[in-house]
Formats: structure tokens, C-alpha cells, sequence
């Protein structure tokens, strides 16, 4: 832990950084970030006075994709991130120590720098048999997350999973998953949805909480509005397809080899909140849309339970064994009053041809007013 | 003519039940409705085969979200001056706002028009306003279909507008957390435009089968606001 007394300059100057590519990193850092080019002074201003940022990465239920994810990103490089920017003092995944050395870390660190270190959250605890369904270290997930959250400074939930509950906990959700923030009620908790989140986007979050010493500005739902402020289908390089009415039809059709808008194809962007169109992944090579595949909304509450990924409108009712969309069931009612109409019309033209024939008329029951 | 009982001549006496903000409310509300519908149905299903060439050439997508925004701002100012209207207007104009469920003969009177519905009642009252199912309708299908249409519409174009406008902050910071995603307020906003269209088809009808069958105008009264009643009896 005495890494943690240096800073992230002065680690980087003794592995033989010069100061001219130190100033390049703080720049690049910066625009990743989306700030204006004046912040660059602020990010080498802060790596080279502040310790690093002890940092916990805990997994609960999850498939690590966000791990692998993190460590492809490629502005800041992740390897730097790790080394550098912040002291990850326990990643059960990519740590060197095991076993009860490692867990020993989990209790060591909060004594050590209370209120000073991040919690970060890759999956979630599911509350069911009293969190029997995720055991780690022989205790379940949902005591040990608690404790260590109890103790942090702000906590970052990876993914769908820590956010929204993603997968374990769509219909029915039997072992009860939540998004961690059921659980950790009194913390800032920062939310970095996505399965997985974008690589840059969450070095990037780090980055700007280490530069700033404060959480980045956050929506009503708890993300980075730098990231999530606009939906995919806001930045879509296909969007005027979409304006136009240019639709791919069906798969390899005309339209989809010119690269036409996948709107018909189920693509989820217009109703997902992410950074894909802009930052793009893998280094910004492509994203699911450039390769031709619509979005399938992963950053998004619920987006397991909101299928299928192929039909612009989902299906209503899956709890209840039903697969149709909206639309669907709008039309079956529809019907069903139409035909209701059409026989009461029917009925009521029987009635009133009645009615006309006896002279007299009927006199009112006149039990009203 | 052969009445045995003099009636009051309020019942028989034509009554002018809908003033004009309310009848031009009233059809500028169904033209916008109407209008919200087709194109509403079509952004959800595009339903045109493949169209080619340069984007620049047509704007069939956004010309179709253009009217289906101005018919909603429509649909929503219209709702606004009708609720302002329901303050500032005659007793009809609060009908459908406030059925008054809680009283007795409200509730009698609503028995007798399930029954004359279902064919049973020989013969209707004379209602001089909505009758108490048609308030009850109203309310639950057609103002609350409406606001939630409205709500969950704005939710959803506060989206497109962005972080800043005022859709967006007056309703989609709170309206796609409650449905817990886009994805589900667009679901649930198709859901409400199918319970408003069986609420139009039922609607309509009951004017029509009302105009002919009960013992008042109908349609006509939403034309010229009179509402003359068809026998002198109580």
C-alpha cells in the first residue's frame, strides 16, 4: 500500500516518461472526456499532486464482460489507468493474490482510507435465500458489498448488471437480483450502464473523478451525462436514412448493403442512452450499427424483458406467456369492440323497429326525475 | 300531446348544453386525435417497402413525425383551454371532468342507462347533458386516455429535443424513470393509442345509435350547441 503515498506523475516519470508525452496523455485524457482543451492543465495538474485513488472492484452476479471490456480501452489506456491513475487494491480477476490473502484486502483497505476510496461494482447481489446465490470468499455477496460500501467514498456500478440488474434479474428473476443500488442506499452511486459499458467510458469516469476529486454530472437516473446524456439514434451516422424513410426490409436486402436505417430491424437506438455513436469501440473502429446489426439497447433498464431484438415493437405480456407486440393487442381489441359495436347495432335496429310498431308508447317506468 | 302529466318545460324546452370553445374543442380535438393515430401507427410501423437513393431526396420519416408533433401540441393546448373552459364555461362543460359517482340518483340513473344499453329499458330519461355512463366513459377512457397520451407523448418527443428543453424537463426526467426505459413508455404510448381508438369506435356509435334511438339530439348539438328533446314527456 505505499504505492499509494506517489503520484500518478511521479510514478509515471520513474518509468521513463518524459514530461512532453506526460502533457500529451493529460490532453488526450482531456478531450476523451469532452472537456475543453484548457482542462488538460487541470488533469496534469492533479496527476501530479494527488495520490492515487485506492480503488475496490467487487463482483457480484455477472459475466466479467465489463472487465474485458475495461481493460481494451485504448484512450487512456487501461494499463495505465491500473498502474497509474488509481491503486486497484482488490480486482479478484485481475489481481495476483488469492484466497484469503486477497480477501484480507477487503477488510484492510476501508480501515486504511475511510471515506477515501471508490467501490466499484461489476454484477449484482441477488437477495433471495438471503444471498446464498452468489458466495464469495464463504460469505454471500450481498453482506460483503455492504461492508465494503459502508466505508466508501462513492461507489461505481458497472454495467447493466450493477445498474439495472440486466439478465439475472429479467422474468421472473428467481434468485431476486437487484441493481446495487437496493442495497447501498447511502452512497453516490454512479452508474455506468452497458453490456459491457464502452471501454473509454469508463476509464474515462475514473479519470474524471480522480482529476476532479468529484463524481462527473450525473442525470436523474444516476449516469454521466457526458456519456448518456443522448440516446445512439441522437448521433447515429444513419439517422437521415432514418428522416428519409430509407428502411432496411430484411436482411441483406438492397437497403441493408448500402447501410440503411435498421429502425425496421428491431434497432434499439432511438430508445437507448449510450455513447456508442460517437466513441464507437474497440479504439473507435465500429460499433453494433456500422457492422450492420441493430442496437439491442443493453445500456437500458429492463432491455432483456423489452424482445424480441429483431421487431421495432416488443412484445407485451411475456410474464404471461403472451408474444405480441402493442400494436397487436391494439388490433385484437379493436376487433373485439368492433364486433361488439356491429352486434349491438344490430340488436338495437331489432329494438327500435320494435318499438315503432305498438301506437301507444310504452310510458316511462318513471322512477326517474 | 296525450301526456297525463304537465312537463316541466325545462325538460322539454331546447337547452343550450355545448358552448362554442367546447363544440370547436371538440372537433379540433378529433381531427388531432385522428391525425395522431395513423401517423402514430406509422413511425411504430413503417410500413412502405424499400425506399433507394440519397437520403437528401425525401424526408418521409421526419415529415410523418413533424405532423404527429404538431397534432400532439395541438391535442395538448386543446386540453389545456378545455380545462381552463371547464372553470370558465356552463355546469355541462365540467361533466366529464367530475362524474358525481358519489351520488344516489347518479348512481340510479347510471343502473337504468346499463339497462337501456343492454336493451332491457324500454325508454331512456331525458338527459340534458351526458348521461351517466357517457360521463363515466369520459372520464376513464377519454380524459384519462388522453393525459396519458399526452404525458407519455411529451416523455417520449422530450427525448428527441434533448437535456435542456422543456419536455424534457418537465416530463421525460420523471416519466422514463417511472416506466423504468424508453423502450417502455414507446410500448405502453402504443398501448394508450389502442385504447383511445376503441374509445373513438364506441364513441361514435353511441352518437349515432343515440341520435336515433334516446329522446334528444345528439350530433347536432355538438354542431350548434342546442339540445332539443324529441316527445313532451317527463
Amino acid at each position: 500500500m505505499t504505492l499509494n503515498t506517489q503520484t500518478f506523475y511521479e510514478l509515471m516519470r520513474a518509468q521513463g516518461t518524459s514530461r512532453r508525452s506526460f502533457l500529451k496523455f493529460c490532453s488526450l485524457t482531456a478531450a476523451a472526456l469532452g472537456l475543453e482543451p484548457a482542462y488538460a492543465n487541470s488533469i496534469a495538474y492533479a496527476m501530479e499532486t494527488k495520490p492515487r485513488l485506492p480503488v475496490l472492484w467487487m463482483h457480484g452476479l455477472e459475466c466479467t464482460c465489463c472487465s474485458e471490456s475495461f481493460i481494451r480501452s485504448g484512450n487512456p489506456l487501461s494499463s495505465d489507468v491500473i498502474l497509474k491513475m488509481i491503486s486497484l487494491d482488490y480486482d479478484d480477476t485481475l489481481m495476483a493474490a488469492a484466497g484469503e490473502q486477497a480477501e484480507a484486502i477487503l477488510d484492510e483497505i476501508p480501515k486504511k482510507y475511510p471515506g477515501e476510496y471508490i467501490l466499484a461494482v461489476e454484477g449484482n447481489p441477488p437477495l433471495n435465500e438471503d444471498g446464498m446465490y452468489c458466495i464469495v470468499g464463504g460469505q454471500p455477496f450481498v453482506e460483503k458489498l455492504k461492508a465494503v460500501a459502508a466505508n466508501a467514498k462513492a461507489v461505481i456500478a458497472w454495467g447493466a448488471c450493477a445498474s439495472w440488474g440486466c439478465v439475472q434479474a429479467a422474468r421472473p428473476n428467481p434468485t431476486n437480483a437487484v441493481p446495487i443500488d437496493k442495497v447501498i442506499t447511502d452512497k453516490p452511486i454512479i452508474k455506468v450502464p452497458g453490456c459491457p459499458p464502452i471501454a473509454e467510458v469508463m476509464t474515462g469516469v475514473i479519470s474524471y473523478i480522480l482529476t476532479f476529486n468529484k463524481l462527473p454530472e450525473l442525470d436523474s437516473r444516476g449516469r454521466p451525462v457526458m456519456f448518456y446524456g443522448q440516446r445512439i439514434h441522437d448521433k447515429c451516422y444513419r439517422r437521415p436514412h432514418f428522416d428519409a424513410g430509407e428502411f432496411v426490409q430484411s436482411w441483406d436486402d438492397e437497403g441493408a448493403r448500402a447501410g440503411y436505417c435498421l429502425y425496421k430491424m428491431g434497432c434499439k437506438g432511438p430508445t437507448t442512452y449510450n455513447a456508442c455513436s460517437t466513441i464507437r469501440w474497440n479504439g473507435g473502429v465500429s460499433f453494433p450499427i456500422q457492422a450492420g446489426h441493430g442496437c439491442i439497447g443493453c445500456s437500458e433498464d429492463n432491455f432483456w424483458d423489452n424482445g424480441p431484438f429483431y421487431k421495432r415493437l416488443s412484445y407485451v405480456g411475456a410474464g404471461l406467456g403472451v408474444e405480441a407486440t402493442a400494436d397487436e393487442i391494439g388490433l385484437i381489441g379493436a376487433a373485439a369492440a368492433g364486433a361488439g359495436v356491429a352486434v349491438h347495432a344490430g340488436l338495437s335496429a331489432v329494438k327500435q323497429y320494435n318499438r315503432k310498431k305498438p301506437e301507444p308508447p310504452v310510458a316511462p317506468k318513471g322512477d326517474q326525475s | 300531446m296525450d301526456a297525463q302529466v304537465t312537463p316541466p318545460p325545462e325538460v322539454t324546452a331546447p337547452v343550450y348544453v355545448y358552448e362554442l370553445p367546447v363544440r370547436l374543442w371538440h372537433w379540433i380535438t378529433a381531427l388531432a386525435i385522428t391525425m395522431l393515430a395513423i401517423t402514430g401507427f406509422l413511425i411504430g410501423n413503417p410500413a412502405w417497402p424499400l425506399i433507394t437513393g440519397e437520403p437528401y431526396n425525401h424526408y418521409i420519416m421526419g415529415d410523418i413525425r413533424f405532423i404527429h408533433f404538431t397534432a400532439g401540441y395541438v391535442l395538448a393546448i386543446g386540453m389545456l383551454v378545455r380545462i381552463y373552459w371547464a372553470f370558465a364555461g356552463n355546469t355541462y362543460a365540467r361533466e366529464i371532468f367530475i362524474p358525481h359517482v358519489w351520488k344516489r340518483e347518479w348512481r340510479s340513473s347510471f343502473f337504468r342507462t346499463i339497462r337501456w344499453y343492454l336493451l332491457i329499458e324500454p325508454e331512456t330519461a331525458k338527459e340534458v347533458g351526458h348521461n351517466p355512463l357517457a360521463q363515466l366513459a369520459m372520464f376513464t377512457m377519454f380524459l384519462l386516455g388522453v393525459l396519458f397520451q399526452i404525458v407519455t407523448g411529451f416523455a417520449l418527443y422530450g427525448e428527441g429535443t434533448g437535456p435542456g428543453s422543456w419536455a424534457n424537463i418537465v416530463f421525460s426526467s420523471w416519466v422514463i424513470p417511472a416506466f423504468s426505459s424508453s423502450q417502455d413508455v414507446h410500448t405502453w404510448h402504443h398501448l394508450g393509442m389502442w385504447y383511445l381508438v376503441i374509445f373513438v369506435m364506441i364513441h361514435v356509435y353511441m352518437a349515432i345509435r343515440e341520435d336515433i334511438m334516446s329522446r334528444q339530439t345528439i350530433i347536432s348539438t355538438m354542431i350548434n350547441g342546442w339540445r332539443f328533446f324529441k316527445d313532451n314527456r317527463p
